[in-house]
Parts: structure tokens; sequence; C-alpha cells
């Protein structure tokens, strides 16, 4: 039984065509995942169905009867509920507040029932099973995956299950076990007969999840499967048009020689000592859980956070500072582009220069030699922007992400430090980068990655380190390893 | 209407300037009225180019008039305890340069918000000035006549029938002072720097930006800016007094909003800002010329950076849309 039924949906922004009609249904108790590219379309659909834009044509159909959506609160009105892929929370509220920002707060006495709000806040966690999460925490403690949980019980409150849920990417910030613990809240409402309309970038994890899988491309609908009807390449080269016969580039063999980078005995955050060396032309993957503190050993060596113990660049310490840190020959990636990366609302050009502006410009700018900088670097990553002038806003998320590899390749650094590198990057401009990160180890560039995507972890490091308890574990060899040797490594626990 | 959005509030700060130079025709637009102009506007000037350093890196600096007034009656009690005009004029400068430092302290290393810290500072810069002066205005022959004859002489470039029209130096100071603001915010390394701060602090501290020491010393040169406008103020009336430069913060910001409204991003632009300072100075001028009661002027200036602001910011808005 089909239960939100689009019929020919088209869209347009002035001379851009989103949605060239599209047809999609989503039926309850069904998980249907929404592939493609940025720019595929998926953003634009979802806005339609939020409420927050009107298709130029075509219908859409509830039940079998017309429905339309003029605005957010019609959307809610019928049961359907989207979570958006920035997480929308209020850090200094509490998770029960925050669960009911979008609606009254229940009364007493014309007061704020408080015992009322934590109680129909409880009641929602427990639906999902998040029996682990106090609901009069302050949302700023949580990790980033329980907020995102947090999110979809806010959906459940003071009511039975949406109809109609819509998640867009929301793996895109969650670790491993954050996200299977996600895939089973998932798994319970869709046996509560919600229909949820799955939106990601991650091949594996829609394979595994999703009854049906759909795929747009340049705002039509290429390709739907059933589960077990397709294959990650099948997908690929549906959602680019073309087949990427393999997304990893042949390893080069790194040369024996002395380490690029040393770490004895570091300790910083979460960090109890680490030790660690660095060739040239090698890339080391760091694996752990959520908290081991993989993000905070980048954020160390570049000196963003204090830390205590030895840490030698060719030898020579290496200074604590950000600053001192590029200039001896780091460059870093931060996982939060938006947030730690770019210059919003400034010229990609000054986001692209910052860290090199003393050996581009000395004191005094010199726009030419910047201009003649992020061509170069631009086209080495395959940075498409309409020019040096341009806002990152107005570019993709994978557009994004080379703009800050362009500007960590700049100076030809010794070691980089990547946080998460393809976080919401689509598969097109993964591909670019993947190479672009091998084809700069094959140069001597030294890589340290720290990801949450296991088959990119495998697929671009030549050793694996894993991080717990704050030290590292073991370091293996990414060679032949499996995702599922990978995670049980992470797991295990140290002896 | 895109032209009304990007262009709307250029077009009304030219039609300000048409109106007036309508209705005055014979006083409003000549080279003698903008001379005069120009010498009111010079000490708003230096404060808001000043205040534009600041303000690109997402900051402000709310104690500015205090810091004027202060400057002037420190140089003032520095005559009246009978030092010579270069000292004087030093410990002004320093005070101003102290004075700034304390602020970008509080804001950069003990973390407070610009409008907490400099809103402290202001009260203490204000009551320091009282102190110092004991609450009196400083003038006469305490004053040397050299310090009050530099703001009065000038050099004569026309004459207006019988009358010499002067370039006044207050006029030339306040532009060397925005020549200067203009290359280090607009032409260095450093200035590109305070505004990557203003685009997203953390993150041009993880690409390497010493983030404290640049808002500390950004918060100098606003301080030292200060200084030099209370300077001026003091010289051009040859005498102080611990409220006398007050009035200069308000307008200072309001003339960098204004600036702002004009360019296409809505950033902060030194040469912006002198547009908003111009337009200021004009309405003042023009609308004394039409007798127009000074409480009027002030709602309609209000109204004029509401009308203006809020049009870049529409425009702004629909251009992410």
């Amino acid at each position: 039984m089909s239960n939100l039924a689009l019929d020919q949906i088209a869209k347009s922004y002035g001379p851009v065509q989103a949605l060239r009609g599209v047809s999609l249904d989503l039926c309850r108790g069904e998980v249907h995942a929404l592939m493609g590219e940025n720019g595929a379309g998926k953003s634009t659909l979802i806005r339609l169905l939020s409420g927050l834009e009107r298709p130029d044509a075509g219908r859409m159909r509830l039940d079998g009867k017309p429905l339309t959506l003029h605005s957010p609160k019609a959307a809610q009105a019928i049961g359907l509920r989207v979570l958006h892929q920035e997480l929308q929370v209020v850090p200094g509220l509490s998770v029960a507040e925050n669960m009911h920002l979008h609606r009254p707060f229940p009364r007493r006495l014309g007061l704020v029932d408080w015992r009322r709000i934590n109680a129909v806040a409880r009641v929602a966690l427990d639906m999902l099973g998040l029996a682990h999460i106090d609901p009069r925490l302050p949302m700023g403690r949580l990790a980033t995956g329980d907020r995102m949980l947090c999110r979809i019980a806010a959906t459940l409150v003071g009511q039975e299950s949406p109809r109609l849920l819509i998640l867009d990417e929301p793996t895109a910030a969650l670790t491993h076990a954050e996200s299977a613990r996600l895939f089973s809240v998932i798994d319970g409402l869709k046996a509560q007969g919600t229909g949820v309309l799955y939106v990601s970038h991650r091949m594996a994890e829609v394979i595994a999840l999703a009854d049906r899988i759909s795929v747009l491309r340049d705002g039509v609908l290429v390709a739907s499967y059933r589960r077990g009807e397709v294959t990650e390449a099948r997908l690929i080269k549906d959602m680019t048009g073309r087949a990427l016969p393999d997304l990893f580039s042949p390893r080069s063999s790194a040369p024996a020689s002395p380490p690029v980078l040393r770490v004895r005995g570091l300790v910083s955050g979460p960090l109890q000592g680490i030790d660690l060396d660095l060739a040239p032309g090698e890339v080391l993957g760091l694996a752990g859980l959520a908290g081991s503190g993989r993000g905070h050993l980048l954020r160390a060596l570049i000196g963003a956070v204090r830390r205590r113990g030895v840490v030698e660049l060719t030898g020579k310490p290496l200074p604590a500072n950000p600053r001192g840190a590029w200039a001896a020959g780091l460059a870093y990636i931060p996982r939060e582009r938006r947030a730690e990366g770019l210059m919003l609302r400034r010229p990609i050009l000054e986001t692209a220069t910052l860290p090199h502006l003393a050996t581009l410009c000395g004191r005094f700018l010199h726009r030419q030699v910047e201009r003649a900088f992020l061509a170069d670097t631009g086209a080495r990553v395959r940075l498409k922007a309409a020019g040096p002038q341009v806002t990152p806003i107005a570019l993709s998320g994978g557009n994004q992400q080379k703009l800050l590899f362009a500007r960590a390749i700049g100076a030809k650094p010794k070691v980089m430090l990547l946080d998460d590198p393809t976080r919401g990057v689509d598969v097109g401009a993964r591909a670019d980068l993947y190479r672009l990160i091998r084809e700069l180890a094959g140069e001597g560039t030294a890589v340290l990655l720290a990801s949450s995507d296991l088959p990119e972890l495998i697929g671009l490091s030549d050793r694996i380190a894993i991080l717990q308890g704050g030290r590292i574990a073991r370091i293996v060899a990414a060679e032949g390893l499996s995702e599922a040797d990978l995670l049980a490594q992470t797991y295990r626990v140290a002896a | 209407m895109t032209f009304l959005r990007r262009y709307g509030s250029m077009a009304g700060m030219a039609a300000i300037l048409i109106f007036f130079a309508a209705a005055k025709p014979e006083s409003f637009p000549t080279l003698g009225n903008w001379l005069n102009i120009s010498q009111q506007v010079s000490m708003l000037l230096v404060v808001a180019v000043t205040m534009t350093v600041v303000m690109a890196m997402g900051d402000f600096d709310l104690s500015v008039g205090a810091m004027a007034s202060l400057a002037g009656v420190v140089c003032a009690v520095a005559f009246v305890r009978g030092w010579g005009i270069p000292e004087a004029l030093a410990f002004a400068l320093l005070a101003g340069l102290l004075g700034g430092l304390v602020n970008g302290a509080l804001v950069s290393l003990a973390g407070l918000l610009p409008f907490v810290a400099t809103l402290a500072t202001m009260t203490v810069f204000s009551g320091l000035a009282f102190i110092l002066s004991d609450g009196r205005t400083i003038s006469g022959n305490d004053i040397p006549a050299a310090f009050g004859d530099f703001a009065r002489n000038g050099w004569i470039i026309a004459m207006d029938g019988e009358r010499a029209l002067r370039l006044p130096p207050l006029t030339l100071l306040a532009l060397g002072v925005t020549a200067i603001a203009w290359v280090v915010l607009e032409q260095t390394s450093y200035g590109r720097r305070l505004y990557a701060i203003g685009g997203n602090a953390e993150a041009a501290r993880l690409a390497g930006v010493p983030v404290a020491r640049l808002r500390l010393s950004a918060f100098a040169i606003t301080g030292v800016g200060a200084a030099v406008a209370g300077l001026m103020y003091a010289g051009r009336v040859a005498s102080a007094n611990p409220v006398q430069g007050d009035g200069l913060m308000l307008s200072a910001i309001a003339a960098v909003f204004l600036g702002q409204s004009l360019t296409e991003s809505g950033q902060p632009r030194v040469l912006a800002t002198v547009a908003g300072v111009v337009v200021l100075g004009a309405l003042d001028n023009g609308l004394t010329q039409m007798r127009v009661d000074s409480y009027v002027r002030e709602v309609l200036v209000g109204v004029i950076i509401v009308l203006a602001v809020g049009v870049s910011a529409l425009a702004r808005r629909g251009a992410r849309d």
C-alpha cells in the first residue's frame, strides 16, 4: 500500500532545473533510500516535502487523496517529520526542552510544567530504547550521535510514531557505534509502521538498511531497486553516470626511511600517552570508537589544544601552536569544514591563502600571486568554482572540501592531518580526493588520516593505528583487512 | 528590484545630497561649505575608520568616545602641569594605546564579549577623565596658543570673493589616518587576517592566525585612533572637558553600519565607512542650514540608519535564497 506518492514533480530555480518530473512513493513500514550526488536534486525534494517550497508541476498524494504542502506546518500536520543534515539543537537547553522546541510546553496553572516535560521526553526516549539519555541533561553535554537520536525521539513526543520520517544524511556526523544504534532505532520505527525516506551518500549502509533504493541524477530518477537487487558498483554508476572501477588507487610502497613525524608520550585531553612514527609517503589511518581521541590527536598535533610530550618533525621539535605548525610543514583539514575551515562569507581566495600569507605575500598583499596560487592548487584538486571571488557558500560540499585540500597542499606540506576528509562529500568528489591523497603520498607527503568511514580507512591507509583508552593499542597493516576485521580490532578490549 | 536591493542605500544617500543641493543651491554644494563639512567630520572620520579595524574582526568598541574625551583631558592636564606640546601629545596617545590594549586584553585574553568589556572600560575612561580634570573644562591660558592654532590655520586653496578658502589641517590629518587605515586593513596580510577572524575566528585560529595577538593589536589601533580624535577636538576648541568626545562613539558605529550597507558583501570596509561619515556630516550640515531642529535631526539620522541597514540586510537575505 502506497502511503505518500509523488507524481511527475518538477521544480526549477531560474534557469536551473533541479527536478524534472520525479515520481517516487513511500510506504508505511518501509525504509526507502534516496541516493545521488550533490546537485542531483535530493535537497530540493526534501524542501518540497517539508513544505518549505512548492513544486512547479506534478502532484502529491497521501493515501490516494491529493496533497498540497504550503508550509512546514502543513507537513507537520499530516505526520511528516524532516531531520535536516545540520544538527539543529540548542546546546544550553536540556534534552527535554530541545525535544519540545517546536511545540507548546505543557503547562500547569499557567506555568511551565517541568515534571511533565521531562516525563514526556522520557517516554519518547524509551520508545526508541534510549534509556541511557537523561532528558534533564543539557543538550551540549551529549555526544553528537545521541543528539541526533534525541532529535528523532523529539518527533515522537506526545503522539504515536510519525507517519513519515525524512532523514537527510543522518550518519554524516556519527561514529560507527552511533550509526549502529541509529539503525536499530530506524528498524524499530519501521516495525511501528513509520515510512522512512533515508537520504545518504554511504552506499554500504544504504544497501544494508533500505528496503528500496532510488537514485537521482541531474533531477531525474534514474534507477530504483528492491533490497538485494543492487551492488555498490552499480549504484556508483547510477549516481555518476560513469563506472568507477575502483575508488582507491593502488598503494605506493613507502620507502623505508627515518620517520618525518615522531611522537612520544603525547598527553592531551583523552589521550594518555601516544607513541607514533610516521614515515614520508606513508598513509597512517587512525581508527577508534567515539571518544577514543582520533580527532583530538590531530588537533593536538596542529597545536589547537594543549599537549604534553615529545613531537618532532624531521628531528626538530614541532611548535605547539597552529601558526608554528603550519609554518613548520604541517597541514590540517578539520572535521567540521563549515565551523572550523571556511570563511563562509569571504571570497574563497582568502580561505585558500590564509595559512600561507606570510610566504606568499609577506607584509603586503599581492593579489596576483594569491590568484596564481589558487589557480594552481585549485586545478590540482579539481576545484570547480566560478572564480577566486565567489564565497564558499556558493560551492557544493565536495567543492568546499576541495577548497580546503587546495589550501592544505599549497605549501607542499611534509605531513597532512586529515580529520574525516570526505564527510558529506559526494562520490565523484570523493574519488578525486582519494586519488589526490594517494598522489601526495607517492610524492613523499606523510598522511595521518582519522576517519569513521571504514572502507575509506582500509582503502587509503598503509597501516591503521587503533586507539583505545587514550593509547594506540596496536597498529595493523591495511592491505587485505576486511571491514569486519577492523571493527573487531576496534572493539577488542585492550589486553 | 535587484537593483534597489544592491544599490538602494547608495541611491538613498545620493538622494540626500541632491536634495540639499536643490534646497540650498547657493550655500550647500559649494567648495567652502564642503571644506567646512570636512573639518566638522574630521574627528568622526578618524574614530570611524579606526573603529572599522575592530569591526572587520566582528568586534566593536564602545569606549572610543570616552577615550577621546580622556585623551583631550590628559593633554590639557599635561599643559597645566607645565609640559610642552610634544610631551602632552605623547601622553595622550599613550593613554589611547594603553586603553586600547586593556580592551584588547579583556576581549582576547580574558574572553569577555567586546560589548561587555568596552562598556566597562567606557565608564572607567569617562570616570578617569572627570577625576583628572576635576570635572571642569580646561581652557584659556593653560592651553598653549600653538596647540589651538594648528586646527585654525590651513592652506589657502581658493578665493571666494574676499574670503580665502583654506584646506583645514584637521581634514588633512583625518585623510592621512584614513589612508593608513585603508592600507593596513585592505592591502596588508595583517588586515586580511583580521577579516579572516571576522569571517570565522575558529577557522582562522586553526589555519595559523594568532587570533589573540591580532585582537589585542586591533583594539590598540582603535584606542590610538580615539585618542587622536580627542586631541583634534581639543585642538579645535583649544580646551578640554571630560565629555567632549562622548558623542563620537554612536556616530562612528552608525557610520560603519551605513558604510557596510553600501558594500556588496555587507562587510565593514574603510572607503565605505568614509562614505558613511560623509553622509552623516552632510546631513548634519544640510539640516542645520535648513534650520531643522537638532532633535528632529537625531530622529532622522536614526531612521536613515534603519532604512539603509534594513535594505542591505534584506538584499543579502535575498541573495542567499
